[in-house]
């Protein structure tokens, strides 16, 4: 049972035989395979979203001196599941007045552009469903992409309170997004390959891990990563108390879900990204890989966590001028401290 | 090499799928009952106030094209940093005049005041 890459490795061989055995070319045999994988990953991305909006329900109110949810199932386990079971009855209201294909299109968007990041995060030994040669690179555009379901949201809405919050959000992710790559490329400087792969496992030694040459880089990454995911401090673009849910003011059921779902899913992400380019992946003693990976994800979700039941939201003009004004110029002094580093050492 | 990108196209179709999926299968289970107070664009329960789209900050297009150089910049450096030990103290020195030049912009754009907000 723990060993869960000998069974992955076990099935997608009887898959692949079956698939042989009814006389499809090769090619077909592929693309079956990867919609099994894809379709793991969604139901895995599915269950971890369910998980982490309980853990945050829970942590939260533990922080405010409150219970959280308690009712349904021991200890409001199931209060999730009961949430999505409701938005998926609610009446799904489109305004007159927003431009709908627009409007149709931007969660989708934003969800796919959530989901497809997985296609290289290395779970495990063997558990990562392609391991891209360009790994580092694809994830840091393709999160980038979220920005755009987002700005389609707020401008299609026809709303104000989400055309402000759809801006801000564009405005934030693209201004983080450059201190976000700058300081990967601080760690890509030591790895010397884009591919997560064999980053995890140039890491396999703790002392090894890239924590360790890149504890301001880290800093950096976890402050733009935090932006990146419109966690608080760096909530603007949703911002409750002034622009009512920013983007998603319009949208209503199913299709407020999916933005619901994207949310966590790329906090999960940034975690994940975390763990791989700084804390070894999945590397760790006794407990299998996967255990590994996903007991180090679960620590960072925590901080996130932690971030937002504990500090307040920034203003929008404190907001852009720390990215700019601050963390780019320290982005850019880790990157020659490090590259007079690897020539010194 | 090129078959890894399968992955990524199965992915964004199945993305695609799974979304559609779940709102065919609201559909199917959620009442639709519009009046037309329900569709009216939310405004704090006023009446709306002329379109949405409505003027915004200039800032914001300020900051969209100083991400556009930046970006740029970083997608420059990615290939410098994969070759960086093998290419030893010229390239160092070479990126250092890159990134200063890039930097003098960013101190011409603070000190005209672009980054101010307001």
């Amino acid at each position: 049972m723990l060993e869960l890459d000998k069974l992955v490795k076990i099935v997608g061989d009887a898959i692949d035989a079956g698939i042989r055995a009814l006389g499809l070319g090769s090619a077909w045999v592929m693309v079956i395979q990867l919609a099994i994988a894809g379709l793991v990953v969604v139901a895995f991305a599915a269950v971890m979203v369910l998980f982490l909006v309980w853990l945050e329900r829970k942590i939260s109110a533990r922080m405010q001196n409150r219970l959280g949810p308690t009712r349904v199932g021991p200890a409001g386990t199931i209060q999730t599941i009961a949430d999505a079971l409701k938005l998926l009855q609610k009446e799904d209201i489109t305004p007159k007045a927003v431009d709908r294909g627009v409007y149709f299109w931007a969660p989708i968007i934003t969800f796919v552009a959530a989901l497809a990041v997985y296609v290289t995060i290395p779970f495990g030994e063997g558990l990562i469903v392609r391991d891209l040669n360009i790994g580092v690179l694809y994830i840091l555009s393709i999160t980038t992409f979220t920005v755009i379901g987002l700005l389609m949201a707020g401008w299609s809405s026809n709303n104000k309170y989400s055309l402000l919050g759809g801006f801000r959000s564009a405005a934030q992710v693209v201004s983080y997004e450059v201190p976000l790559a700058l300081s990967v490329i601080g760690v890509i400087m030591f790895t010397q390959t884009l591919s997560m792969l064999e980053i995890v496992e140039q890491q396999e030694k703790f002392h090894q891990w890239y924590i360790w040459r890149q504890p301001l880089g880290f800093l950096i990454f976890l402050i733009a990563g935090t932006a990146e995911a419109n966690r608080t401090p760096f909530d603007l673009p949703e911002a409750d108390s002034e622009l009512v849910a920013g983007f998603v003011t319009e949208y209503s059921g199913m299709k407020f879900a999916m933005f619901f779902l994207a949310e966590f899913l790329n906090m999960f992400t940034l975690a994940a990204v975390a763990t791989t380019l700084y804390f070894g992946g999945w590397n760790g003693p006794i407990l299998p890989s996967w255990m590994w990976f996903i007991a180090k994800c679960m620590v960072g979700v925590f901080i996130l966590m932690w971030f937002r039941w504990t500090y307040p939201r920034l203003r929008v003009d404190q907001l852009m001028g720390f990215a700019w004004k601050t963390l780019i110029p320290l982005a850019f002094i880790n990157l020659i401290l490090t590259g007079v580093g690897i020539h010194l050492f | 090499m090129v078959s890894d990108y399968a992955a990524v196209a199965v992915f964004l179709l199945l993305g695609i799928g799974f979304v559609l999926f779940n709102f065919f299968l609201a559909r199917l289970l959620r009442p639709s009952d519009p009046t037309p107070i329900k569709l009216s664009t939310y405004e704090c329960g006023e009446t709306p106030v002329g379109s949405g789209w409505i003027q915004f900050n200039v800032r914001f297009y300020i900051f969209a094209l100083m991400f556009v150089i930046f970006d740029v910049e970083t997608v420059f450096l990615f290939p410098w940093a994969i070759a960086y030990q093998s290419l030893g103290l010229f390239a160092f020195i070479e990126m250092l005049i890159f990134i200063a030049i890039l930097l003098y912009g960013l101190v011409y754009a603070w000190r005209k005041g672009l980054l101010r907000w307001y």
